[in-house]
């Protein structure tokens, strides 16, 4: 089975998505630079007004004097080499740095939201559509659609209020006025937490809506028919088929996740990449905000491709190209 | 979908007898029936009327206006002085800032929406209705911008630029466009090939007028739809936005910002968290609920 599926990787149609991956990123990479020089209000702008001389000295230490051009072929040219360039804000301190310690933080946050989300929304899911119509069914869908609706920073904060404040279980990252608090396994259950409520609602509609569609497929007659037992049908034949729709559905989830993070990281205080942009953002640290921008991009790229990918695998009808 | 019970009528033909004595239903009277009989979908529309109306006329009304400021500060909700939500840091009343908040989320969300219709509608419809080589560019273009953090353009966009209530509108709507354009195109593809199109054609209807007067009034299905399910999509970007700072200005308020400014103060004062958190809550699950509704009502296949 799993060797079946190996030599079901579509090569070709891999190898052209990567190709069209490439403009795509050029894209991003200059929407990101014509974005910031045309802000009105540069990053060195403080509170007072500096001396000519110290802003001509500091435009040349970044490389900001030289021609608009000539910035962004250097620029490019660092990325592709995999530099992103020095910090506006924070000295000394490279964006390579800075990502490197934020983008582990937002990818544990964002895989393990997703692992616990897909377990948690399958089983319910199925759970409710194998039941279809009924009180449980009604009841379960209900609860998915309150998932859907209360947005992650009510959710959150509920939960602040409820476990840290109310029950002092976990420690209180502080809604992003208090400094950060670092990243453990402990202060990583509450934003875990926050974030997998809209995605396990998510996905225990789609499974619902999936297993019932399932349920009435000739395939799932001829098993019956052969006298397995119902739960034999479903474990064997009914969930493979099922699951499918929740392959093509986690790339671009994922993508939703690491999205989502950028509120959760500064409503708990965690040191994440989401943090690192919004506060870049907010700083004009123009080179932390495109190094984050194009690293999110590349992400959300590779995540839909390989999305994409499994789908071809597991399911023998679909046909790239 | 038939009003007889299939078994009695297992043929159909006396549910299409009567239909022809009563002159027939159309697709859209059976949907409004499959509608009207979802109890969650009508509950909901109810509610989402009297939501749309308080916002409406309720900033008129209230006797406090959400910009005067008092020395009453974040007071808990008290009738005295007709403060039945307190007020907030600026001593300003909560239910007036309720009000008006809400007002503006949902213009957000409803004027978002428009935006990202026009845009999506247009660009599926033309892309379908051409085909072959422009429909392929065009989709392409969908396909590499669905793979685009388009949020953080929009954060980027509003932090390096000054914050307007028309950039927000402008910039949500310009994001959420990318789902509409598929499915109007798909919609359109299967409409395209059939008789009346070619009948308005050999008629010399223009390419322009095929599209606007013969396709777009056959997409409203799917689209009214969607449109129903992204405005409380929108609501929840500005929503993100304001709770990251970057919202509508002060004055003005969002649901967003009412929520951020309770979250941080909710530790000793959390009535300034749960009324908008509360108000936000149920006119979002009115929106789903209504949407859920209207799909199942249109296209009836697993219920």
């Amino acid at each position: 089975m799993l060797q079946r599926a190996f030599r079901r990787i579509p090569w070709g149609y891999t190898f052209r998505r990567l190709l069209i991956a490439i403009p795509t990123m050029l894209a991003i990479i200059t929407m990101a630079f014509l974005m910031m020089r045309a802000a009105p209000g540069g990053p060195f702008d403080g509170e007072r007004k500096l001396p000519p001389e110290t802003e001509r000295a500091i435009a040349a230490k970044f490389g900001l004097d030289k021609p608009l051009h000539e910035q962004y072929l250097n620029y490019v040219g660092g990325v592709i080499q995999g530099d992103f360039g020095p910090s506006y804000k924070t000295l000394g301190k490279s964006v390579n740095d800075l990502i490197a310690d934020g983008l582990p933080v937002s990818l544990t946050i964002g895989a393990l939201t997703m692992f616990i989300s897909l377990i948690l929304g399958t089983a319910l899911g199925v759970f409710a559509g194998l039941r279809q119509n009924s009180a449980t069914d009604y009841g379960v869908m209900g609860i998915a659609m309150v998932g859907i609706s209360v947005p992650s920073f009510v959710i959150g904060p509920i939960l602040i209020l409820v476990f840290a404040i109310g029950t002092g279980l976990f420690a209180v990252g502080g809604l992003g006025t208090y400094p950060n608090i670092g990243m453990n396994w402990y202060n990583m259950t509450l934003p875990i937490a926050t974030l997998s409520l809209a995605q396990v609602a998510i996905i225990s509609r789609l499974m619902r809506a999936s297993i019932i569609e399932t349920m009435h497929a000739n395939h799932i007659r001829t098993a019956r028919a052969k006298g397995l037992s119902e739960w034999q049908v479903i474990t064997r034949h009914a969930l493979p088929s099922a699951m499918l729709p929740l392959v093509s559905y986690a790339g671009p989830a994922m993508a939703r996740v690491m999205t989502g993070s950028v509120v959760i990281e500064k409503l708990f205080g965690l040191p994440g990449l989401g943090s690192y942009f919004v506060n870049g953002a907010l700083n004009r640290d123009y080179t932390l905000v495109m190094g984050a921008i194009i690293v999110y991009a590349g992400l959300i790229i590779l995540l839909n491709l390989v999305a994409d990918i499994l789908y071809a695998m597991l399911d023998p009808k679909v046909k790239y190209d | 979908m038939a009003s007889l019970d299939p078994i009695l009528d297992p043929t159909g033909r006396v549910e299409a007898v009567t239909q022809a004595i009563q002159g027939g239903r159309s697709l859209w009277d059976d949907a409004r029936m499959r509608l009207l009989r979802n109890k969650a979908a009508v509950f909901s529309m109810i509610l989402f009327g009297i939501i749309v109306l308080i916002a409406a006329f309720g900033p008129m009304v209230w006797v406090h206006d959400y910009r005067t400021i008092s020395d009453l500060r974040t007071i808990p909700p008290t009738w005295e002085g007709m403060h039945p939500l307190g007020t907030d840091l600026q001593g300003r009343d909560l239910l007036a800032r309720l009000l008006i908040g809400l007002r503006i989320s949902l213009l957000v969300g409803v004027v978002a929406t428009i935006v990202s219709l026009v845009i999506g509608v247009t660009w599926g419809a033309v892309a379908g209705y051409l085909g072959g080589r422009i429909d392929n560019f065009m989709m392409r273009i969908v396909d590499v911008l669905y793979a685009l953090p388009f949020i953080f353009f929009v954060i980027l966009l509003l932090t390096v630029f000054e914050r307007n209530i028309v950039l927000i509108f402008a910039a949500i709507g310009a994001i959420e466009w990318l789902t509409m354009s598929r499915i109007v195109r798909g919609q359109t593809l299967s409409i395209k090939g059939k008789e009346f199109i070619e009948a308005a054609r050999a008629a010399g209807v223009s390419q322009t007028g095929i599209i606007v007067r013969h396709i777009l009034p056959n997409v409203i299905g799917p689209v009214a739809v969607y449109v129903t399910l992204t405005i409380p999509v929108v609501i929840l970007a500005e929503s993100f936005l304001s709770f990251l700072g970057l919202g509508v200005n002060e004055p003005l308020t969002s649901l967003g910002v009412l929520i951020a400014d309770g979250a941080n103060m909710m530790d000793d004062k959390p009535w300034m968290l749960i009324a908008p958190a509360v108000t936000m809550s149920v006119t979002l699950l009115c929106l789903n609920f209504i949407g859920d509704g209207l799909r199942d009502a249109l296209d009836p296949k697993e219920r």
